[in-house]
């Protein structure tokens, strides 16, 4: 579904992603993870357009989608839940699910209530704080947000930055699960993790990137039992 | 600070109307008037700004045209007031949109102070543009309800004031609804806020771009032209009133658009009081006064937040 091919990408001189290949299957999870300033959200910033490339491919459903900007590449179907949540924090939970599905805005009232339940039935916690400010929410609610909020485009493909990050083990583990529903009702994901053992548990397939580049990548069983990855990731 | 300078405010105001009455009323209510249309063009920076972080230095330019079209239509043509109000906004918001399409888009992977500098040629060029039409010499504009002075606790207050106010509180709505009611201004105040995560649910930066130099530009020409029977319209106009407009929109906070109506109308009503107490000569260093002190001293402004100053 997602081909990656060679990719480069440059902070100024400075090379954040060094010939990057990856692949995506469809209806898979697949996970990337690696070290602080290994490269992982800049993969996903220069997917989703955010960055851009200056050297490679990437190729979505047959479609060469280097370097399209990012509201052409949400409405082909891929939607990034970024790194640090970045919900809209002067706005309420149901305002940031409104934006959320900006990109279909002209599509009819009925659908928005359906992508809305849909939403509120993942996350039924959201429903409850539908009115409150987004900045007011705790760090696991934020989380269901912008998760929620990258639902309600309808995506393909979920673009996934660290939801872990800064929570406790039961709100990941809960996060987690969810992943897991949406992905057995037909959601593929991209998740980039720190967590190795939970990201490897939960995936299909793996790659480990370092300084750029990608350094292994396999089936994430492989990867759990993958000396390397053991002492380096999991130990 | 909020409410401490609602209090002095306040107070100068109350020792104003106490010493001098129905003058103080007077000059109250004439420094409400250019209040409102500082506060206009204050919200024109600060929608241009909050998008795309540009400072457009031809904001009061668009004011300028506005009320050199008014005239050419209503003085000149004899076209019917509304008719000829109407024109002349569209006229200047095809030319802020164009001017966005044409010279702001292009640069969007410039820096920020490349297009200012951009921005500033372009008030030039129409300033020597508007000369070239309209020659050097001020212009009168009829009122709009005739100059009869409506009594008012024994203050005479013109009756075109009142227009004022009525077309301010009518854009300010207009602007609020825009940008708290539709989806398409929410997203833009989303932009403002965190323009990445905005990008990523599909808000695209470039429409923004363009819808906020097409507000800012039908906020500028309405000002323009309602202010000029009051005050008069000439090539040179749009100089001043941009500085104040800046400074106006600087004291309630870049980028804050109730901070935009409450710097203008403060900063009117100031620099009325300092020009009736004053020798007139000051009047207009009262702004400049205030901008320096408050960028100095309170560079958010009253209502703005410290992420929306530039570093
Ligand atoms: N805006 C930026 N300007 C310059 N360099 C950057 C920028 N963003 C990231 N980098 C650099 O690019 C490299 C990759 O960063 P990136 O954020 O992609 O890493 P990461 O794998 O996501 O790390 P983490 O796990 O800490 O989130 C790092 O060396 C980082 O310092
Ligand atoms: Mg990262």
């Amino acid at each position: 579904m997602l081909r990656v091919e060679k990719l480069s990408t440059f902070y100024g001189n400075i090379q954040a992603l060094r010939d990057v290949t990856i692949r995506v299957r469809r209806g898979s999870i697949t996970t990337i993870i690696g070290a602080n300033g290994a490269g992982k959200t800049t993969l996903l910033r220069t997917i989703s357009g955010l960055n851009k490339a200056r050297h490679g491919l990437i190729i979505f459903e047959d479609q060469d989608i280097t370097n399209t900007p990012p509201n052409k590449i949400v409405k082909m179907g891929i939607s990034h839940a970024p790194q640090g949540r970045q919900v809209f924090g002067d706005m309420t939970v149901a305002e940031n699910l409104e934006l959320g599905r900006y990109s279909r805005r002209f599509a009819n009232r009925a659908e928005y209530k359906q992508d809305i339940e849909m939403v509120y039935e993942v996350f039924p916690i959201l429903a409850e704080r539908s009115g409150q400010l987004a900045g007011t929410l705790s760090g696991g609610e934020q989380q269901m947000l912008a998760v929620g909020r990258a639902l309600m485009s309808r995506p393909k493909l979920l673009l996934l930055d660290e939801p872990s990050m800064g929570l406790a083990p039961k709100v990941i583990q809960s996060i987690f699960k969810t992943l897991f529903r949406l992905h057995e009702q037909g959601l593929s994901i991209l998740l980039v993790e720190q967590d190795a053992k939970i990201a490897l548990e939960t995936a299909d397939y793996g790659y480990v990137m370092r300084t750029g580049k990608v350094a292994l990548g396999g089936d994430a069983g492989e990867l759990l039992e993958n000396e390397e990855v053991k002492k380096i990731y999991l130990g | 600070m909020i409410y401490g300078s609602a209090t002095v405010f306040t107070l100068l105001l109350v020792v104003t109307l106490s010493i001098k009455g129905s003058t103080g009323l007077q000059w109250i209510v004439s420094g409400l008037t250019v209040g409102s249309i500082y506060a206009l063009v204050a919200m024109g920076f600060s929608v241009i700004y909050s998008s795309t972080r540009v400072i457009n230095f031809a904001q009061g330019e668009f004011s300028m045209l506005g009320g050199m079209l008014m005239y050419t239509f209503a003085s000149k043509a004899g076209v019917p007031v509304p008719l000829a109000f109407i024109l002349s906004v569209i006229i200047v918001t095809l030319l802020g949109a164009g001017f966005e399409r044409l010279a702001v888009h292009p640069l969007r992977y410039s820096s920020v102070i490349t297009v200012i500098i951009v921005t500033i040629g372009f008030s030039i060029f129409l300033r020597a543009v508007a000369k070239w039409i309209w020659g050097s010499d001020p212009v009168k504009i009829a009122s709009f309800s005739g100059d009869k002075p409506i009594r008012f606790l024994g203050a005479a207050l013109v009756p075109q004031s009142f227009w004022v106010f009525g077309f301010t509180a009518l854009a300010v709505l207009l602007v609020f609804l825009f940008f708290n009611r539709t989806i398409v201004g929410k997203g833009m105040t989303a932009a403002a806020a965190n323009p990445d995560a905005a990008s990523l649910v599909g808000i695209s930066t470039s429409t923004s771009s363009l819808i906020a130099w097409t507000i800012a530009a039908a906020l500028g020409a309405a000002a323009g032209i309602i202010i000029a029977p009051i005050k008069f319209a000439a090539y040179s106009v749009g100089t001043m009133l941009g500085l104040k407009g800046f400074a106006a929109a600087i004291l309630g906070g870049l980028g804050s658009a109730p901070g935009a109506v409450v710097g203008g109308l403060i900063l009117g009503v100031l620099e009325t009081i300092a020009a009736g107490v004053f020798p007139s000569g000051y009047k207009d260093a009262v702004a400049f006064l205030i901008l320096i002190l408050v960028l100095l001293a309170w560079p958010q402004g009253l209502l703005g937040r410290r992420q929306d100053v530039m570093a």
